[in-house]
């Protein structure tokens, strides 16, 4: 498959990768609070359990110097960070409360 | 009930007695009239911090900051081994002189000089004018009268802070006092991994300053960041600071938490995202490995406590520099915009993260915070819409809250001493 864009060993979450492999914070908490939560839900359910072995395959690699699929999962993962607060927390995508309130990240690590 | 101890008198806000302890009067919150007289007697007359050296990292490295506060943009730029602050604006019509594409955005970058975008004109990072547009058309113009106009800028440990007083009243150094000597050495210019956040929040400045000077509040606003059996325990518990100080009167003061959590004593007191990653609010459980702690400056955990886990610490007027007991540090800025209005910068500092792990870590604490401070954030809209109602005028505050106190009472004593200075300079006019 040459349009995959996890490392093989990570297949099992490829079908994640579009939506949630995002640059920046910005995108991935805007995915975020586009989703229901059954497809937070589900995003949780798979990669929650994958998160070490995810960690342990990227730190073989530089942190400034990630091959573009390694990249990706990294991204991807940072997504599941994210997307743990409505699973673990909330019970719902926005923090509750937060109404129209917002926090710009406005400067972030390249990776 | 108390189960930190808490000074002889009975309570930390009694331990200063010039503080009362009367509920306080929020009219400084919800007054245009008092945000002016804010704006003179403070913001015109203090030190303000507007950034860490990090940001300056070469020669001709340059930031500007919008600043409503002292009405006022200006640049800060590193000139070989000195920081420097002008004024942002072009002595030949007064353009401003760096922006991009819209005035009111802040910029950063690189340059060897500054060149107006209007006729061109060109300073030096020394601030000197040193090209202008057809010289020979102008009359009598010798370059050296017309330099950019310097603000005030000195630094410590790699704080930059600028001040735009005529003659500052005393050096940053005797400004920051027990802070600078309290914090001096911490490795703050190691930990160069950071993720910057703002927000344009609907309410007085002082609010947020408020919000975070004081836990009171963390247990209940807070509640669902914990597991259900640890959020009920801390309801229960309330929440109690190991230690307060309060600087002399120069309105700078020092909360003290305990920790706990990094790592908690049982795992199933966090959530499961913080037991996988080994990291949350308090940061990644371990400290950096490559920055040394074993001996901090005086000032942290100033009550000497086994459970210490964060000391944040409350410059006068709007910054704050919370420290972590785990090695990483925060600051939050509240640029005031209106009465009603400010702008929240919050940036957190790291040690450069080793590979994936230590930076999956420091994005959960960065997420953390941020879910906290939309929690946070939004009670301010709410809080500055009840009081512009005026239906209550005076709000008791507890021991707890005794930060929120001090500022409010700084700012009351700063305006006040600053108008008994300016009737007596009238006076002596008329
Ligand atoms: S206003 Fe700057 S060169 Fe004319
Ligand atoms: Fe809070």
């Amino acid at each position: 498959m040459s349009s995959r864009m996890l490392p093989e060993e990570f297949a099992d979450l490829e079908r994640f990768a579009e939506q949630w492999s995002l640059a920046t914070e910005r995108q991935r908490y805007t995915a975020r609070l586009a989703s229901s939560m059954p497809e937070l839900q589900e995003l949780y359910d798979a990669a929650v359990p994958r998160m070490a072995d995810a960690l342990a395959y990227l730190d073989q690699f530089e942190l400034d110097d990630l091959p573009e699929d390694a990249r990706n999962l990294m991204r991807l993962f940072f997504s599941v960070v994210n997307a743990s607060f409505p699973v673990e927390a909330w019970k719902q995508p926005r923090v509750p409360d937060s109404g129209a309130a917002y926090l710009d990240l406005v400067d972030e690590p390249v990776i | 009930m108390a189960h930190f101890p808490k000074p002889v008198e009975g309570s930390w806000t009694e331990h200063f007695p010039e503080l009362g302890t009367a509920p306080v009067n929020y009219e400084d919150s919800i007054s245009p009239d008092y945000y002016e007289l804010e704006k003179a007697a403070i913001f015109k007359q203090t030190w303000l911090n507007v950034g860490r050296i990090e940001q300056l990292p070469r020669v001709g490295s340059y930031f500007t900051k919008e600043l409503d506060c002292v009405d006022t943009s200006i640049i800060i730029v590193r000139d070989r081994s000195t920081v420097r602050a002008f004024h942002n604006m072009c002595r030949h019509r007064g353009n401003k002189l760096v922006w991009q594409d819209y005035p009111g955005e802040e910029v950063k970058g690189t340059c060897r000089q500054f060149t107006c975008k209007y006729h061109g004109w060109r300073y030096g990072l020394d601030g000197e004018l040193n090209f202008v547009q057809q010289e020979s058309e102008f009359f009598d113009l010798d370059k050296a009268d017309y330099p950019l106009v310097s603000v005030h800028c000195e630094t410590w440990e790699g704080f930059i802070f600028v001040n735009f007083a005529a003659e500052p009243a005393e050096t940053l150094l005797d400004f920051l006092g027990e802070v600078a000597t309290g914090l001096s050495g911490y490795p703050f210019g190691e930990m160069t991994q950071t993720i910057g956040y703002r927000a344009i929040v609907g309410a007085n400045w002082k609010l947020f300053n408020d919000a975070f000077s004081e836990f009171y509040h963390a247990p209940v606003l807070h509640q669902n960041q914990a597991v259900a059996s640890e959020s009920v325990k801390l309801q229960q518990f309330g929440f109690e600071a190991l230690h307060y100080d309060l600087f002399g009167d120069s309105g700078h003061g020092v909360v003290s938490t305990w920790g706990g959590m990094s790592p908690p004593k049982d795992l199933e007191m966090v959530k499961p995202i913080e037991r996988i990653l080994r990291s949350g609010l308090f940061g990644p459980w371990e400290q950096p490995p490559g920055v040394d702690l074993s001996e901090l400056p005086p000032g942290l955990n100033p009550a000497r406590h086994r459970a210490w886990g964060a000391d944040t610490f409350q410059v006068f007027p709007n910054y704050v520099i919370l420290v972590w007991e785990r090695g990483w540090y925060l600051t939050y800025h509240y640029w005031p915009l209106a009465y009603d209005k400010h702008l929240f910068e919050g940036r957190l500092y790291f040690a450069p993260p080793r590979n994936a792990t230590d930076r999956m870590r420091q994005e959960l604490a960065a997420v953390t915070f941020k879910e906290y401070a939309l929690q946070d954030g939004n009670t301010l809209e709410a809080t500055q819409r009840s009081l512009k109602s005026r239906a209550v005028t005076e709000f008791p505050l507890c021991d707890q809250e005794i930060l929120p106190r001090n500022l409010h009472k700084t700012v009351a004593d700063r305006i006040r001493a600053h108008q008994a200075e300016n009737e007596t300079v009238v006076s002596v006019a008329t």
